[in-house]
């Protein structure tokens, strides 16, 4: 017995290390995603009898008109998203100095980042209140009759995605910040001395050596384009009629609340945003495996 | 250094920056100053709609203790507590074993393991919502801290793990074959070689993790009901609700929910952010 174990122990230790991981992230992460896909090919009120009906749930899908704007929802969710990139980055420009003070400002500027997107939701709605709010209070200042940003169909999801570039503004800032740190400053000096100037050595110079920055900003910022929940459920609670739900949230209303129950119908909807991540799942591990064969 | 130091530039460029920072700084936090402001206002100002103007009174101390007396704001954070420390112990544990694992091991299956725990923390969560609060009923785990504990600790693994097991790439191996060589077993080489170094990877780690899981909102609103085992963060939800025209209560208590997490950044600021960058951008 112990001769087996001198002999194998090489072998067997990294199995015996990861045993507990796998086996609570198995129970919590990758069994439900497969009990959600196969969910999504029942009928189930969460309670009764499951009842197997095949690719029905999909076929409503199709022809369910909210599933179509949430859908389109999560694409304005991405696109706009992404802006909080530039956004971050011209952010971390602006602090990346050496003056008295600055790792305070930087630090303030993180502050969204840090509370709760609950926090979050609640602030941006008052901010937005149409008749008290401080955006229809400078408005009216400025002789604009007032708005009702989250009661309008047209506007709530914009109201939402502006309250969520917020904290992810502030992340991508402080990734950059980081991300500028490290860059060469002999290449810098070898700009200067061709003559790059401005935007020029933003984009021959600097971008590049941002890469690795780049790179997580892109993942995390794409991930919470798709996550999106939190900043929907405190603001509009998907309202006015459904016109702010996104996939994530449109599930959660299908499965769990008044509207209800229907946990076959609310997996399919998983299974079609599961199916969007998966595109980009598939380009992080690619990325990862390029990166590690290097080993 | 870019964009040229600022100490370079003309005068004028120096004296413009000086005065747009603090400017900038206001404008990018005028809705908290604003929910700071309202939070020591009394309700009359609320009632009257005086909401930007001169506060009538200031009640800072008024305000602050109806919250905790008047609603079970101190429950939820006690809740908070109890959910957020917990989770962040099982999760360190957890993934410096995986990551030790992964990290300092080649076997064939390495890679495999390690994409799955990357590719399952990449995951929208919400589609898990439906088999976790099944899995959470059929456990007794429902509406119970415990339950939020061990899906938190489950899945934020995925997480530490990525990055537990590119820190201890990192570590000069050396030291793990010196010890093999003098025959000291594996368990004694985790324990006393690589978890001493890992202290920095923990560090940031714990402050990220206690950030995601106090800030947590959607697993508390699919794990939990009533005031029993809700964190502050779902139970601020169901103030707001309560509360309608108390505005000042409301923001009081949005303050005192976002202070722990806060401060846990002020205080360990550098290891927030090596912990975001995920060790990646140094």
């Amino acid at each position: 017995m112990y001769s087996f174990w001198k002999n194998n122990q090489l072998k067997l230790s990294p199995w015996i290390f990861l045993a507990p991981g796998i086996f609570m992230f198995s129970l919590y992460v990758i069994f439900p995603i497969f009990q959600s896909i196969g969910l999504s090919f029942y009928q189930w009120d969460g309670l009764g009898e499951k009842t197997y009906i095949g690719v029905e749930n999909y076929i409503e899908l199709l022809d369910d008109e909210y599933f179509f704007i949430s859908l389109k929802n999560n694409v304005i969710w991405l696109v706009l998203y992404i802006l909080a990139i530039p956004a971050g980055l011209f952010a971390a420009l602006f602090l990346n100095q050496t003056v008295r003070g600055i790792r305070i400002y930087k630090s303030l500027f993180f502050f969204p980042f840090v509370i709760s997107q609950v926090v979050v939701g609640l602030v941006f709605s008052w901010f937005y209140d149409p008749s008290n709010g401080l955006l229809n209070v400078v408005l009216e200042g400025f002789g604009f009759n007032p708005v009702a940003i989250l009661a309008e169909e047209d506007y709530a999801t914009y109201g939402i995605i502006a309250a969520g570039l917020w904290p992810q503004t502030a992340y991508c800032m402080i990734l950059y910040l980081t991300g500028l740190n490290s860059v060469d400053p002999e290449q810098i000096e070898a700009g200067r001395i061709d003559n790059a100037r401005g935007w020029k050595m933003l984009w021959y110079v600097i971008l590049p050596q941002l890469k690795p920055a780049t790179f997580i900003a892109v993942v995390v910022t794409v991930i919470g384009a798709l996550r999106s929940f939190d900043l929907i459920s405190i603001m509009t609670a998907g309202g006015p009629w459904g016109s702010s739900r996104v996939l994530a949230y449109y599930m959660y209303e299908k499965a769990f609340s008044e509207y209800g129950f229907r946990m076959g119908y609310s997996a399919a909807i998983a299974v079609v945003l599961l199916a969007i991540m998966m595109v980009y799942i598939g380009l992080i591990l690619y990325r990862l495996y390029r990166d590690e064969k290097g080993y | 250094m870019f964009p040229t130091p600022i100490e370079r530039t003309k005068p004028s460029t120096q004296r413009l920056y000086k005065i747009a920072l603090p400017i900038s700084i206001i404008i990018w936090l005028l809705p908290l100053l604003a929910v700071a402001l309202t939070s020591i206002r009394s309700g009359v100002d609320i009632n009257s709609g005086n909401y930007w103007g001169m506060p009538t009174s200031i009640n800072f101390f008024e305000n602050y203790t109806a919250v905790f007396t008047d609603s079970p704001l101190g429950y939820y954070i006690l809740n908070s507590f109890k959910i957020t420390i917990p989770t962040v112990i099982g999760a360190i544990v957890l993934s410096s074993l995986t990551g030790f694992a992964l990290g300092v091991y080649r076997f064939k299956l390495n890679l495999l393991v390690f994409f799955l725990f990357v590719a399952g923390n990449f995951i929208p969560y919400q589609i898990l919502m439906v088999p976790v609060r099944d899995l959470s009923l059929s456990l007794g785990l429902y509406n119970s801290v415990w339950g939020l504990v061990a899906f938190h600790i489950a899945f934020q693994t995925g997480f530490c793990t990525f990055f537990m097991r590119n820190f201890i790439r990192a570590l000069p191996f050396e030291l793990i074959e010196a010890a093999r060589v003098e025959g000291v077993s594996e368990f004694k080489i985790f324990w006393y070689v690589v978890v001493p170094l890992m202290r920095p990877a923990m560090a940031a780690l714990s402050v990220l993790i206690f950030t995601f899981i106090w800030n947590d909102y959607f697993w508390a609103l699919v794990l939990t009901q009533g005031a029993d085992s809700m964190p502050i963060t779902a139970g601020l939800n169901s103030l707001n609700g309560q509360w309608i025209a108390n505005q000042h209560l409301v923001s009081a208590g949005s303050i005192i929910a976002a202070l722990p997490p806060v401060l846990m950044f002020f205080l360990m600021q550098k290891h927030f952010i090596a912990g975001l960058t995920l060790g990646a951008v140094k």
